[in-house]
């Protein structure tokens, strides 16, 4: 009685070791990192181990490591997170030419770890420190400039088919198109269904007024702003990657939000700064003919705009643009060769290249400007209701004399700080924000508090664990050390299964996995007891035994079923951090019901099974 | 240890007692809807938006200094305090302060204690969550609770029975309004962990109770004599020992968290060993005295008898 079939124990081992396996990374030492790509136009090669190498030495920063890594990167190692720093320090200092830096925190893995392609568990923000940042994206705006666009590109369009209006404009959400007669209305409302399939046409007549509508329906509003989600996650993973940061992580979070988690960065003004920044450039010419006196006296002329130059100097330029930031494919910062200022080096597209090799000869001997154009949002709470202002910055950075046609490839100048000319160069590669964002929470964790809670969280587990053990021991006897052994394997087990799934651990994930140690016994407490009532109502060893699992069975089963009704539902309503609580706790309640089940029953089995006992030890 | 297991020789008359612990309870019941009332909840970063930075000083700090150096630039009611230790410093600013609620406020804030400190300050930690994330997580924390409610109780109607279910649902009601109360009493932080300690609370209390039920519909079909109060009490003392020794595992576990597991969880800590005594409290005297309240009966649980196989047991 009481023996396992041979199968069973050996799925058992089978399991645990398993278990081990995908447990053992994470006995690797996590070492402060310094991931080391190469900068545009340059390559990692053999050499540069070894010139990453000599410039530690020579600074005297301590290091563990240089290694290659795949994808043409180096990683330098170090034992403390000072050393990397310093480390980091000494590396832009002399090779910033060439290669960019991003710290990182990186397991030390045995290289026959490493070939089975095995990983230890990844840790969260909170726990290696980096910034996590939830961005909202304004989907009332990105609809707005949808609407804009369609203004005048109707417009353009009855313009073209020479069909007279007098006005289109915008009301609310739709487009009003007022018309002279009804001739000019059928024919408008036939070119424009034509033309403009994703609108919803209609005629209608108001207050006398001759009037075509047009809106937007549903599931184009639905496109248009899925579009500005999409778009704007490239241009923020685009403007991210700019940065240099090892693993971050971009990911859409509900219908209108963002997330960017940034592990191992340190510095977050410079993150929002980039982030948030909306700054793109606009080429124009400017209005020679026409007073600039007038204008500031309201009188400004129909095909100009009146605009300011940074010290505030008013400028008439033209309406029309020669090119706009959309049209820039490539820019980097420098310095003009002649002054010495700095510079934004920009490549035009295709399109904008002739428009530009266009207007700039038949302009030659005329000014150009260039508008620096820059959204700021702001949040103001006015009456305990958060109230969003978006103000948007237009200036006149430069103004020069155009001496020779040019096209594809030129420089711009005028701009404050060499850093203001990299952070420009740097939005105008990652392209524009589709629609306007906003930081709407923000967690920055620093190393050291990281440390902190991975040393805190380790010292409440293994203590837990230990009043546990010894507890179980006293009060069960051999039984206890059967649950005491199970345990263990409970912990072994939700480790296995997290670095598997590559689930991030979190504080809170900690302490689900402490909880988890409290309540994992309770499977084995409710067999236990059990098999005392059994030996105490008269039954023999082995029975009690047998009838003790059996019973408790069903017990534990709806036990731990709602427990796990309270981590699904704290899984799917939780966010960042709770989410982490859940995960651990439900992978600890099936990794319990396994071990505490069928785990003790086999260690038990085989200490009392198949052969006569008088007495249990329990 | 046999001498331990004295537990189960006892014989309590639990359900004896259920009309005072029922008037106890609601009377701490309404001490601490009053509390949730008229002292409201000291809500944490998570629920209220604003900002939120711990920095770590070189040698201890003075709170009146921290506070010295915001007011010079313009910080005034910002809340500062120790935070673990006397070089920890923690300093919350609510959304209204500072002109402008944007993540930027705390780029400034740090720069005005470096300045200060003369950079013997370190940067620990900072948190931003925007006026309209605090009132999303509100909302969402209330709907987790209301809906790990209602699949507990589709579960236990299933497997049990209603009366079973309406029980179990009214002691996780007790259980989180004790839990939370308690934290509206004493005006301890109520931050996102310890919605997730509520949950988790919710998860536990369950797991006790259920193991209780379970014992009353095993020996309801088995126990041909006595009242349904007698067989409740019985099953309440047959599952004794193992309802101390769970909680009592949970509670040594749930202590060595609160000692050793830092400030950041102190409070989910806290929650849970409140959960975890007032949880094992209300199975016995909550869940089934509102079982028997509701008027249970043996043949509410017995099988469906099929004919011929029932030899017509003496029913009292």
């Amino acid at each position: 009685m009481n023996q396992y079939p041979l199968w069973k124990n050996l799925l058992i081992i089978g399991v645990v070791l398993g278990s081990l396996l995908l447990a053992v990374p994470n006995l690797s030492s996590q070492d402060p990192s310094i991931e080391i790509t190469p900068a545009r136009g340059s390559e990692i090669t053999e050499a540069s181990v070894g010139e990453v190498r000599a410039v530690l030495e020579n600074a005297g920063v301590p290091f563990k490591r240089v290694e290659t890594r795949e994808g043409g990167k180096l990683l330098a190692r170090f034992p403390t997170s000072g050393d990397q720093l310093r480390g980091q320090e000494a590396i832009e200092r002399a090779l910033s030419e060439r290669y960019r830096t991003a710290l990182t925190l990186s397991a030390d893995l045995p290289n026959w770890v490493r070939a089975l392609g095995l990983n230890p568990m990844s840790m969260g923000l909170d726990l290696r420190g980096g910034i996590y940042v939830v961005i909202d994206v304004d989907m009332e705006a990105a609809l707005d400039q949808a609407l804009e666009r369609y203004v005048g590109d109707i417009r353009t369009q009855l313009r073209d088919r020479k069909i007279r209006y007098l006005t289109v404009v915008r009301d609310g959400s739709r487009i009003l198109i007022k018309l002279n007669d009804a001739a000019a209305r059928d024919a408008a409302e036939r070119a424009l269904s034509r033309e403009f399939r994703d609108l919803d046409i209609q005629s209608l007549e108001e207050g006398g007024d001759l009037l075509i509508a047009a809106a937007l329906p549903p599931p184009q509003q639905e496109q248009i702003r899925s579009f500005a989600l999409e778009q704007n996650i490239t241009t923020l993973r685009n403007r991210v990657n700019a940065l240099g940061v090892a693993e971050p992580s971009i990911a859409r979070q509900g219908d209108r939000r963002i997330v960017v988690q940034l592990p191992g960065a340190q510095d977050p003004g410079r993150l929002k700064e980039i982030l948030g920044a909306t700054a793109t450039l606009e080429y124009r010419l400017v209005d020679t003919e026409n007073s600039v006196a007038d204008a500031l006296e309201g009188r400004v002329p129909v095909g100009s705009r009146l605009y300011r130059e940074r010290d505030g100097r008013p400028i008439l330029l033209n309406r029309r643009v020669i090119v706009t930031g959309d049209q820039i494919t490539d820019a980097s910062a420098g310095f003009d060769s002649q002054t010495g200022s700095p510079a934004v080096f920009v490549n035009l597209d295709g399109q904008g290249a002739r428009r530009m090799r266009a207007i700039t000869t038949e302009n030659v001997g005329k000014p150009m400007a260039v508008v620096f154009i820059e959204n700021q949002t702001t949040t103001e709470v006015v009456d305990g209701e958060a109230v969003k202002r978006t103000r948007k910055v237009e200036e006149v950075i430069s103004v020069a004399t155009i001496r020779e046609p040019f096209g594809r490839r030129f420089q711009t100048t005028g701009l404050d700080s060499s850093n203001e000319a990299h952070n420009l160069a740097l939005l105008l590669r990652s392209g524009a924000l589709a629609a306007p964002i906003q930081i709407v929470e923000e967690r920055t964790i620093g190393p050291s508090l990281g440390q902190d809670n991975i040393d805190q969280g380790f010292r409440s587990v293994m203590m837990g664990l230990a009043l546990v053990l010894v507890f179980m021991a006293l009060y069960y006897r051999v039984f206890g050390l059967v649950a005491n052994v199970v345990l263990v394997v409970n912990l072994v087990m939700i480790v296995a299964i997290l670095s598997l799934l590559q689930a991030t651990l979190t504080l809170p994930g900690i302490a689900g996995i402490v909880l988890t140690v409290g309540m994992a016994v309770d499977a084995n407490v409710l067999i236990y007891e059990r098999i005392r009532e059994e030996i105490r109502n008269g039954n023999s060893p082995q029975a009690s035994i047998h009838a003790g699992f059996d019973k408790a069975l069903s017990t534990i089963v709806d036990a731990n079923v709602t427990t796990l009704i309270a981590a699904v539902v704290l899984f799917s309503f939780g966010t960042g951090p709770i989410k982490g609580f859940a995960v651990t706790l439900f992978i600890g309640i099936l990794t319990s019901m396994f071990t505490a089940i069928l785990g003790s029953r086999a260690l038990i089995n085989l200490i009392y099974g198949g052969r006569r006992v008088k007495k249990l030890a329990i | 240890m046999r001498d331990l297991s004295v537990i189960n020789e006892l014989n309590v008359d639990f359900m004896g007692i259920r009309r005072p612990a029922v008037v106890l309870s609601g009377v701490v019941l309404t001490l601490c809807i009053l509390a949730m009332l008229l002292r409201g909840f000291n809500f944490g970063l998570d629920f209220t938006g604003g900002t939120v930075l711990e920095v770590g000083y070189q040698d201890p700090a003075e709170l009146s200094d921290v506070r010295a150096a915001l007011e010079a630039k313009g910080f005034t009611g910002a809340t500062v305090q120790h935070f673990g230790a006397r070089t920890d410093v923690l300093i919350r600013l609510s959304p209204e302060q500072g002109e402008e609620a944007s993540a930027q406020v705390s780029e400034q804030v740090f720069q005005a204690l470096s300045q200060a400190a003369e950079g013997r300050v370190e940067l620990r930690r900072v948190e931003f969550v925007g006026p309209q994330v605090g009132e999303q997580l509100r909302e969402q924390g209330g709907l987790a609770v209301l809906f790990a409610l209602i699949g507990i109780l589709v579960y236990v109607a299933v497997r049990f029975e209603w009366r079973f279910a309406v029980g179990a649902v009214v002691a996780l009601i007790h259980d989180v309004i004790f839990t939370v109360g308690i934290f509206a009493l004493f005006q301890i932080p109520f931050d996102l962990t310890v919605l997730a300690a509520v949950l988790a609370v919710i998860g536990y209390s369950l797991n006790d109770t259920i193991v209780i039920f379970d014992r009353i519909r095993e020996n309801f079909r088995k126990m041909r004599k006595g009242t349904v109060i007698d067989i409740t009490n019985v099953s309440i003392n047959q599952t004794l020992s193992r309802t101390i020794v769970t909680s009592g595992t949970t509670l040594l576990v749930l202590l060595a968290l609160y000692i050793f597991g830092g400030e950041a969880i102190s409070g989910f800590s806290l929650a849970l060993i409140i959960g975890v005594l007032v949880g094992t409290y209300s199975t016995i005297f909550v869940a089934t005295a509102a079982v028997i309240l509701l008027g249970v009966s043996r043949a509410d649980l017995l099988p469906t008898p099929k004919e011929g196989v029932e030899t017509g047991g003496t029913l009292p």
